[in-house]
């Protein structure tokens, strides 16, 4: 890829942020835009690239622009910038400032923070592009492969969307940093990501579900809290993000909760109730699966009891989901009690309002997810099967926060660390796990089949039969 | 608000002990692999020194560092085969993040102030042990090496960085906490690693650091090495380093001298050691402070010549009489706050110790003598350094000569006794001339004689025995006093001088004590520390809405945005 010119930038980029009249945003991008297709040749699906995909591109943020679909390959994806319309005056939604207009532009004294912030969350985004870019290879329906595509081109969005703030708004910082999102990898223990679970492997469908169901729900939270900051840029990138985040989050949930009729149906099959020997994924497998899967991304919302947290809320850069739900936006004087380990044991604690403002996050998003074990638990039911998963504790697994270091149950009972790693094949997934799954995940690229351990969606994808091409794999 | 706190009033506590050993070690592991040994902190969170914080992600109280000074002393005389200390982290994600910000925002300000003082002195002992005893450090990086972790680094030759995409050097003392890197981060970042100092501004004042790249370029560290390969490069360098070491070296047999505890007998109002003792009138606010010079026995020792040194090893008087006195300082500092003066005696026979000084000074080409007399001068550096006020008080059956001369050269004043029948002689030797520096580099000599360099021009290489009057004629008394006006003439000075305000006389001994030139070493104390406990006690960092005072609180900090 060469020099692209600036009429060439304007038209590949659809955008709202009046790209063609700034001259210097778009001198940044130029140089971006090349190394950043580079990286999306070297790190993305490629193997797929000649092929016409059924995807959805954001070309404007009115209601019938954001989602527009057609065919198209994913080299030619365009991936445009878009800010949220503004509903009203935009205010500091929290923290001491709460209720002032909001900054249009970074002011000095956030700037750090606020770069930091924005860094974190782009890091999430080509992170999970290049965990699951060879997935396609055992896609279990072309439904399934045109969805793992369409995650991957809105998370190139996504980090469009961040690497526009930085060379907006944070000079050659900003710039730099952006470079270095091209440079880090997931994975890769010399220029790892930032965050842990964006360096755990994901190769296989099950963990793909269970990546795109939970930890992609910790970047709905992440975004929905960065969708309150005092920095308008900030909250209407994220607020746009937000809408294409959703899918993600159906493509997890659905996912899991196809794989988990499948396996009732197999279950029922089975004259032992083996879903193994029926070729389908077993529920101790799947609750496995939960259980590595939601640990590690509890780990994203960072410390329980935390002062970045608290500066972030005091300063009015990230709020709590939902801010304006809250009366108080000042958290000043209250005081969040939660369990922490001491002299060996769990003792309940009182820590400001404001350090814990990360485990209030972790709370909205533990409640969405057992939102969802409910509707598979309730699928169960409906298939007859006796199964039923379970959320493990929010102790459990953890490496970061103040429970990591210490060893807990699922049920979140401290235990020592020997009966941990006794029981650690029983409660977390095992090589001989992927070695299994891995076994059963050939691909189906045949439009309306679906795999043996998969059941087909209840409905396809805008509108579209469940046997549409969704990927034309042969021309 | 509750600063300042009185969490750390020593009275409430035991005394702080500084004395430990490598089997006491909480905080750090220590291996030896032929000429490089590996430092590997990695501090336990629980075992603080005082209550009320917790050690997390290798931050560092006290009691961490007290550790850290035993490692850099013993390494000197237990491990003379060691040529490069690699010191890393057994964290994680964490080089070292520092003194510990909680326990700083609870602390008094004494504490605060003789914790920076003491981790300062380390410091500079690192560097001693780096330039003279062919002992280089070299600091591993393998993870985030914020506020005092880089500083730590930066006593070190050499500094190496993880290069992972997170891993930073930073000082965010400025920016997060509204205090400075006081333990000695400006000055070396300036004066030694020569930061551009634009540069260094921008680096001071961005919390996160610098990484990668740009911490080399910037001149913050010296290379960057991928993490799968940061151990063998470390490794590689550390060898070639060993082997640069070891060029030059003194000679004598490398035998490990071991460091038996001092054990002294300990009273509600003294400690005695075999050759110092140390006792307190915490009604009178004064101490007394006593050396005993050489015995005839270990004047004929050390005239034999180094291996005979190393033979007697700790037991030699030069040695445990300065650990002996080294111990009674920071005992003093610590746990004697409200003591204001000192009062000093040196006893024995001063040609005996003149002798001594000479046959000592001959054994400096043996590695032992000579980490011996390079021990002497940091002690005598410490008595520099302490915030009390010492008279030197040479009455009757005192020896104030050569290297325990340098007591009463270092002394505020210098009280002598001028009585014909008690003749008290005193004297320079060997030593007094170059071989105990202070920290600004001059010998106590010359800064005695900053002004009249004739004077000091006459007393070159004499190490004769002089009388009072003679002493007082080359100038080298504050006061001679007949017996007659003695007793009354030092009680009086005695009671005037715990009459003053104690910070103003801090203030002005730390100015008199160093006239000339400043050092790197004397710029961070004079200049960097004074800074940092100005800022200590200002609103802005310790009031009720200061930044340190706040750290880890909800309420974000309100600064008076008066320049002062
Ligand atoms: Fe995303
Ligand atoms: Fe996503």
């Amino acid at each position: 890829m060469t020099q692209v010119s600036s009429v060439d930038l304007n038209s590949k980029i659809p955008n709202n942020v009046g790209l063609s009249d700034d001259p210097k945003l778009r001198r940044a991008l130029e140089k971006w835009l090349p190394e950043y297709l580079e990286w999306w040749g070297d790190m993305g699906p490629s193997d797929f690239y000649d092929k016409p995909v059924f995807l959805r591109t954001a070309v404007s943020v009115t209601r019938d622009g954001w989602a527009h679909y057609d065919y198209v390959k994913m080299p030619e994806y365009r991936w445009g910038i878009f800010l949220a319309p503004p509903k009203g005056e935009l205010t500091v939604k929290c923290g001491d400032e709460a209720g002032r207009p909001a900054w249009t532009e970074v002011p000095g004294e956030h700037r750090n923070a606020l770069r930091r912030i924005i860094v974190t969350q782009a890091d999430t985004e080509p992170a999970s592009v290049e965990q699951q870019r060879l997935l396609g290879h055992t896609a279990p329906s072309l439904y399934d492969l045109r969805n793992l595509f369409q995650v991957n081109v809105e998370e190139g969005r996504h980090l469009w969307a961040m690497v526009y703030l930085l060379h907006k708004h944070f000079g050659r910082d900003g710039r730099d940093e952006a470079e270095e999102l091209l440079r880090r990898r997931s994975g890769d223990p010399d220029k790892p990501r930032i965050l842990g679970a964006f360096n755990q492997p994901c190769d296989h469908w099950l963990s793909f579900f269970a990546f795109t169901m939970f930890t992609d729900r910790d970047g709905k939270y992440q975004l929905a809290a960065l969708a309150e900051s005092g920095f308008a840029p900030l909250a209407l990138s994220t607020q746009f993000m937000l809408t294409e985040e959703a899918h993600h989050l159906f493509v997890g949930e659905t996912g899991l909760d196809r794989i988990i009729r499948r396996s009732a149906e197999l279950q029922a099959l089975d004259p032992n109730g083996d879903v193994r020997a029926q070729g389908g994924i077993d529920f101790d497998l799947i609750q496995r699966t939960i259980n590595y899967w939601f640990s590690y991304s509890l780990d994203l919302f960072g410390g329980e009891i935390s002062n970045n947290a608290s500066d972030f809320f005091a300063s009015g850069l990230k709020g709590r989901y939902r801010e304006d739900k809250y009366e108080d936006h000042k958290a000043l004087s209250g005081t969040y009690r939660l369990p922490v380990v001491e002299g060996g044991r769990l003792v309940e604690k009182d820590v400001p309002l404001r350090h814990a403002m990360n485990e209030v996050l972790r709370d909205a998003y533990v409640a969405d997810c057992e939102r969802a074990l409910r509707k598979w638990n309730k699928t169960l039911e409906q298939m007859g099967s006796p199964t039923r998963l379970t959320l493990p504790s929010r102790r459990f697994h953890r490496h970061q926060g103040i429970y990591a270091g210490h060893f807990f149950d699922p049920e979140g009972n401290l235990i020592s660390e020997e009966t941990f790693e006794k029981n650690r094949r029983r409660w977390l997934l095992t090589p001989e796990d992927n070695d299994y799954l891995l076994s059963i995940m050939k691909p189906v690229y045949e439009p309306g089949k679906f795999a043996n351990w998969i059941a087909p969606p209840k409905r396809g994808i805008e509108g579209k039969p469940i046997d549409f091409e969704y990927v034309k794999m042969h021309d | 608000m509750d600063q300042p706190s009185a969490t750390n009033a020593t009275q409430t506590f035991d005394p702080v002990e500084f004395e430990t050993e490598p089997a006491r070690y909480r905080h750090f592991r220590v291996t030896y692999d032929g000429p490089i040994a590996t430092v590997t902190m990695d501090v336990d969170p629980s075992a603080c020194i005082r209550p009320g914080y917790e050690l997390k992600l290798n931050s560092y109280d006290l009691g961490v560092d007290i550790e850290l000074a035993d490692i850099v002393r013993r390494m000197r005389f237990e491990h003379p085969e060691v040529r490069v200390v690699v010191i890393t982290s057994g964290n994680d994600r964490v080089f070292c993040a520092g003194a510990n910000i909680n326990m700083l925002g609870s602390s008094s300000h004494a504490w605060k102030v003789n914790f920076c003082k003491f981790t300062n002195e380390t410091r500079c002992e690192i560097e001693d042990a780096t330039a003279h005893s062919g002992q280089v450090y070299v600091a591993a990086c393998n993870g985030t090496t914020a506020g005092g972790g880089y500083e730590l680094a930066l006593a070190c030759k050499e500094i190496y960085l993880q290069d992972d995409g997170n891993s930073a050097v930073s000082l965010p003392e400025v920016p997060l906490l509204g205090v400075l890197p006081g333990t000695g981060g400006l000055t070396r970042l300036s004066d030694k690693r020569k930061v551009r100092r634009d540069l260094a501004d921008v680096f001071c004042t961005t919390a996160e650091g610098v990484r990668g790249k740009k911490a080399v370029k910037w001149r913050l560290v010296d290379a960057v090495f991928p993490r799968s390969k940061f151990a063998e490069k470390v490794r590689a360098r550390a060898e070639a380093l060993a082997k640069e070491a070891a060029e030059g070296l003194p000679g004598g047999t490398r035998k490990p001298v071991i460091l038996p505890p001092l054990a002294p007998e300990v009273t509600a109002t003294s400690r005695t050691y075999r050759h110092v003792t140390l006792t307190w009138d915490d009604d009178a606010r004064t101490a007394t402070l006593t050396i005993a010079g050489p015995s005839e026995d270990d004047v004929a020792l050390v005239e034999r010549g180094g291996e005979a040194l190393l033979e007697a090893g700790a037991d030699l008087w030069a040695l445990r009489a300065f650990r002996e006195l080294d111990d009674a300082l920071l005992h003093l500092r610590l746990n004697h706050m409200e003591v204001g003066l000192v009062l000093v005696r040196a006893t024995g026979d001063p040609a005996r110790t003149i002798r001594h000084d000479a046959a000592l000074a001959a054994c400096r080409d043996h590695w032992f003598g000579r980490e011996v007399i390079l021990h002497m001068a940091r002690v005598l550096r410490r008595y520099d350094n302490t915030s009390r006020s010492f008279f030197a008080l040479g009455d009757a059956g005192t020896a104030f000569a050569g290297c325990l001369f340098e007591l009463a050269l270092g002394a505020d004043r210098f009280y002598l006794l001028d009585d014909p029948d008690q003749p008290v002689h005193v004297g320079l030797s060997a030593l007094s001339f170059g071989a105990l520096p202070m920290h600004h580099g001059m010998t106590r000599l010359s800064a005695h004689f900053y002004g009249e360099p004739e004077s000091l021009e006459a007393l070159a290489d004499d190490t004769s025995l002089k009388t009072p009057e003679e002493a007082d004629e080359a100038g080298l008394v504050t006061v001679l006093l007949d017996d007659i006006d003695w007793e009354d003439d030092t009680r009086v000075a005695i009671e005037e001088r715990v009459s003053l305000s104690p910070d103003a006389l801090t203030g002005m001994e730390q100015n008199l004590r160093f006239p000339g030139p400043e050092t790197m070493d004397s710029k961070i104390y004079a200049r960097l520390s004074a800074w940092q406990n100005w800022i200590f006690i200002r609103p802005n960092a310790t009031g009720p809405q200061g930044a340190l005072s706040l750290y880890g609180r909800p309420e974000r900090p309100r600064f008076d945005w008066q320049r002062v």
